[in-house]
């Protein structure tokens, strides 16, 4: 494979940066201020696509910018799965760009300019994640993504908003401490950290000594990506402004989590070690375990972003259930369920603002009725509903199909079971909302007129329900996520 | 060129003390020009140790013979990489907490100016001189320098500063009489105060019982003095009430230079392979330090007042430097090293900003900072900054001292200690996110339209404050990305042979 140095994944980062300080210093002039915010959302998804052709031709885009530790330097390499996350977390941006400003100005929210710039840092911090070459630089990012966002979840500075907050580092800077544990340990054992398509560690320590590591590696990692039992801070999370728990916590966070799994399951472990290992059905069972009871959860909650949140943490797992199953199918379904589980979300999520924007109702069962008010939001919904769902013709179905055919190429029957479990549940908790929605009758005394939020927000989640339907009937549209999601599979089992 | 470097070792020393005695007596006259002159004095001083530190890493070595006599006879002067390193860390701090000292002296001790310039500066000579000296009895000599300095420096400070500073000489008083014994002891078996001929005659007597008390005695003196639990008693107190200046100056160097000491005497007097091997001191040191780690960052969430909250937490970081050196390997004692110079930057930056937060709001409990980011937006910026440092969250400098001592303690098997930084660090997290939510977030809300009721002017403090706290915090960011640089430029010389 060849490698070739480019400042572009450099650029793509410092984008973002460079939009922050900007933000920061023309926070007295809301208009100039998030113009920045959507020029370099725009930009940074131009800079990212504009490495897809190489890419896909088989070429990788390395950065080396300097040396972190001896041996170890802090290094971007942007392959088909980074340029995969990236292009996702960097195209929802722009979306939710557009989405924040609606957001923000219709609820005339104080401290526009710390919002708009944790965003603009958070989005740098998670392109690092998608493009870092090694373990230490992930690292470098990933705690960056978290201090970042800690401001935007402890938003609303209400005493509850600062719990929140505190529960979310405290979760996630546990976590981390174990992480870094765990690279400086795989650091004594291997050598160098850099990622390897296949993984670096095999042969590298005896079982019982790997195993742990694995162990501690998927715990630590998978707090953001919010498994069972430690998925608490996700939940409570949802106290920041909906654009905040669309794109970080349905998206860039909670993604940047599972992308780390990924990237240890595959490009530090290995499939062949992990099979050695016989890590991957215990893998799959604890992941199974959050799919079921992350939907039973979702069943019970009234907030309508409480509901979301379990949601996501039970479709997270899907993603980290593909990885582990080992099979090319299942890696494929596994990397096209981030991204398509991106978009439904992030359009449920942005539903689930515009409601509380126009209407002020965070709760499901105070939403009756409310399709007549709102019939575009609450189509889009549907849209998204019916793909979390797994029903065709949303894109949630091809990635749930990968999935199976994935658990069967494995021979493990009970997985495909547990996948379509988890889609009846959805049915369970999601259709509910939307029959309520479109066919309850409102109490009499809300209005009947049709009053959408302003177009600042519409427009983002007609545009993203539409994409979820358009990967739904061709996942090779406009980004490729298919051909890209193959490449990345292709990739990680060595086939070249 | 060649004639100017064997005279900026002595000139290192020479300048800020005759400096020193320069700012009374030209203070009596013009009392504005005590500033200038440490000033100058400590720049000039900076660039000397700039000079010596590139020519040692040039030509090796450099010894100065003082007067002309030869050692073991004669004083000598010894600059090898490790004190090059510390005479720029000590001279580049001390430089920028001088550069921000003259607003906050101003305002606290605007009677007591020129004495207070002309003991400062004596301090920095003490401190100087401790590190560039080659010879046990003349370090000795710097140390009670710098010791009887900074009693009179921190009794200074407001209404708790002379019970502080006297519980400070009780304590440094016995520390500094147990360094007198150890060098005794070693004169009296070898007849040597020259640390390299020390070096030469001391490994034929190892087997000495007086050779071991000597060791043993160095090291609680040095304990004591560098607040290494649970010696530390002193420091809280003294690092609380002195004034500003004053604290900011010594909470960053003071310390690290004892370190310097431990370090010197335990890998250049003695045989590494002797600290390491025959006694299980370096083992003893490292667990003494990791619970110092634990101890003091418990003791500083417990505290209300920043200051004296950053007082704790430097008792738990010079753990980490002890815990480095304890380790014994070539990870830790890199970590050890590093953690001089980044937690130089860091405790200089967060008790510069602690200082700006007196001088401005006369403030100093955490929970009574409530929106103070809108007055200083700035100030608050480098505490953020040195606070995620000091957590260690990359890319700041902190997290790589971290880094290392965490991969020393590895290479080391030792998973107590893997343990206890880790530990540490979430405990650090848990007292400086207290201080920045509390520096950021308004919590008694109900005004919706926030912004435009809550918007107190903005009121940063004056530049000869503000550009240290940004240099510092800047610092910081670099020190941690270039670290690498530090390293292999650096303190890969610096660590003792065999390492």
């Amino acid at each position: 494979m060849d490698v070739f140095s480019s400042v572009r994944p450099l650029l793509a980062i410092l984008v973002s940066l460079m939009a922050a300080a900007l933000i920061l210093v023309t926070g007295k002039r809301p208009n100039l201020r998030e113009a920045w915010t959507i020029l370099a959302a725009v930009a940074k998804f131009l800079i990212v696509l504009s490495m897809a052709p190489s890419v896909l031709s088989g070429r990788l885009l390395e950065c080396t910018i300097l040396t972190l530790s001896p041996g170890i330097s802090l290094k971007l390499r942007v392959d088909a799965f980074g340029l995969y996350f990236g292009l996702l977390a960097s195209g929802l941006w722009i979306a939710t760009s557009f989405y924040s400003i609606g957001y923000m100005r219709g609820l005339k929210e104080h401290s526009q300019t710390r919002y708009f710039f944790c965003f603009a840092l958070a989005l740098s911090s998670t392109i690092g994640v998608a493009f870092a070459a090694n373990l230490l630089t992930l690292f470098l990012f990933y705690e960056i993504l978290t201090i970042s966002t800690y401001p935007l979840v402890a938003h609303k500075e209400t005493p509850e908003a600062l719990a929140a907050g505190r529960k979310y580092l405290v979760y996630l800077l546990t976590a981390a401490v174990f992480i870094l544990f765990c690279i400086a340990y795989t650091h004594q054992l291997g050598g160098g950290l850099d990622f390897v398509g296949g993984g670096f560690l095999a042969g590298k320590g005896s079982p019982e000594v790997l195993r742990l590591l694995f162990v501690i590696f998927i715990l630590a990692f998978g707090t953001k990506a919010a498994f069972l039992p430690i998925h608490e801070w996700l939940p409570t999370a949802m106290i920041a402004p909906t654009p905040v728990s669309a794109l970080l916590h349905a998206v860039a966070v909670v993604k940047a989590g599972v992308f780390s799994c990924l990237r240890v399951i595959h490009y530090v472990f290995g499939p062949t070690l992990l099979s050695d290992l016989n890590l991957w059905l215990m893998l799959c069972y604890f992941v199974s375990f959050t799919i079921v009871v992350g939907s039973l959860f979702a069943m019970v909650q009234d907030n309508l972003k409480r509901r979301l949140a379990f949601s996501t943490i039970s479709q997270l797992s899907y993603v980290v259930l593909g990885a582990a199953l080992l099979t090319p199918m299942a890696l494929i379904g596994s990397i096209l369920h981030m991204a398509f589980h991106g978009f439904m979300k992030i359009t449920l999520f942005f539903c689930a603002g515009a409601i509380f924007v126009k209407t002020g109702k965070e709760n499901i069962s105070e939403m009756n009725g409310i399709g007549r008010r709102m019939p575009l939001t609450m189509g889009a919904f549907a849209v998204g509903a019916i793909g979390m769902a797994g029903i065709p013709p949303v894109c949630g179905f091809l990635s749930k199909w990968y999935l199976c055919l994935g658990s069967l190429q494995a021979r493990e029957m009970v997985f495909v079971l547990i996948l379509l479990i988890s889609s009846l549940l959805n049915v369970a908790y999601f259709f509910p909302i939307v029959y309520n929605a479109f066919f309850r009758k409102a109490r009499e005394e809300e209005p009947l007129q049709r009053e959408e939020a302003s177009w600042w927000m519409v427009a983002p989640i007609l545009i993203c329900a539409l994409m979820s339907v358009l990967f739904g009937l061709n996942p090779d549209a406009f980004i490729r996520f298919h051909q890209i999601a193959s490449l990345a599979a292709a990739n990680i089992r060595g086939l070249f | 060129m060649n004639t100017m470097q064997p005279q900026a070792v002595i000139l290192i020393v020479l300048i800020p003390l005759m400096s020193s005695y320069a700012i009374p007596l030209l203070g009596w006259r013009w009392k504005g020009s005590a500033y200038f002159i440490a000033l100058i004095a400590i720049g000039a001083s900076s660039v000397c140790s700039l000079l010596l530190l590139w020519t040692v890493l040039k030509q090796g070595t450099i010894h100065y013979h003082l007067g002309g006599w030869l050692p073991p006879w004669g004083i000598e002067y010894v600059i090898d990489p490790l004190n090059g390193f510390m005479g720029v860390v000590v001279c580049g701090i001390s430089f920028l907490v001088t550069l921000s000292s003259k607003e906050s002296v101003e305002k606290e001790l605007p009677e007591k100016k020129v004495r207070f310039y002309a003991i400062y500066l004596l301090l920095f000579t003490g401190l100087m001189g401790i590190v560039v000296t080659g010879d046990v009895f003349n370090l000795y000599v710097f140390l009670e320098i710098a010791s009887l300095t900074a009693y009179a420096l921190i009794a200074i400070g407001e209404d708790g500063a002379p019970l502080a500073s006297f519980n400070y000489i009780i304590m440094g008083t016995i520390g500094a009489c147990f360094y007198l014994l150890g060098v005794g002891y070693l004169y009296i078996v070898t007849g040597s105060l020259n640390i390299a001929d020390l070096a030469k005659l001391l490994p034929p007597l190892y087997h000495s019982k007086v050779v071991l008390i000597a060791l043993a005695f160095f090291l609680i003196g040095t304990a004591i003095k560098m607040g290494l639990f649970p010696l530390h008693v002193w420091l809280p107190d003294a690092y609380t009430y002195a004034p500003s200046a004053v604290s900011s100056f010594i909470a960053p160097l003071m310390t690290k230079v004892m370190a310097y000491i431990l370090i010197r005497v335990m890998f250049t007097v003695f045989q590494p392979s002797y600290s390491i091997e025959v006694i299980p001191l370096t083992v003893i040191l490292s667990w003494v330090a990791a619970v110092a780690i634990i101890v003091g960052s418990i003791m500083a969430l417990a505290q209300r007042d920043l200051k004296r909250m950053l007082a704790y937490s430097s008792v738990s970081q010079i753990g980490y430097i002890v815990l480095g050196v304890g380790l014994a390997n070539k990870m830790g004692l890199l970590g050890a090293y590093l953690h001089i110079l980044n937690h130089a930057f860091m405790k200089g930056c967060l008790f510069l900003v602690a200082g700006a937060l007196m001088y401005r709001t006369g403030m100093r409990n955490i929970f009574q900072l409530g929106m103070i980011h809108r007055k200083m937006p700035f100030t608050m910026g480098a505490l953020v900054i040195g606070a995620l440092s000091m957590i260690g969250i990359p890319p700041t400098a902190g997290f790589f001292s971290k880094w290392y001592l965490i991969l020393g303690s590895i290479e080391a098997q030792n998973w107590v200690f893997v343990a206890v930084i880790l530990a540490s660090s979430l405990l650090n997290a848990l007292y400086f996110f207290r201080v920045i939510e509390n520096a950021y977030f308004e919590v008694s809300r109900g005004h919706p339209e926030g912004e435009a009721l809550i918007e107190p002017n903005r009121e940063e403090v004056p530049l000869s404050m503000l550009i240290p706290i940004l240099v510092l915090a800047a610092g910081i960011l670099l020190l941690g990305l270039f670290n690498e640089r530090i390293i292999s430029g650096i303190l890969i010389f610096a660590l003792p042979p065999g390492f």
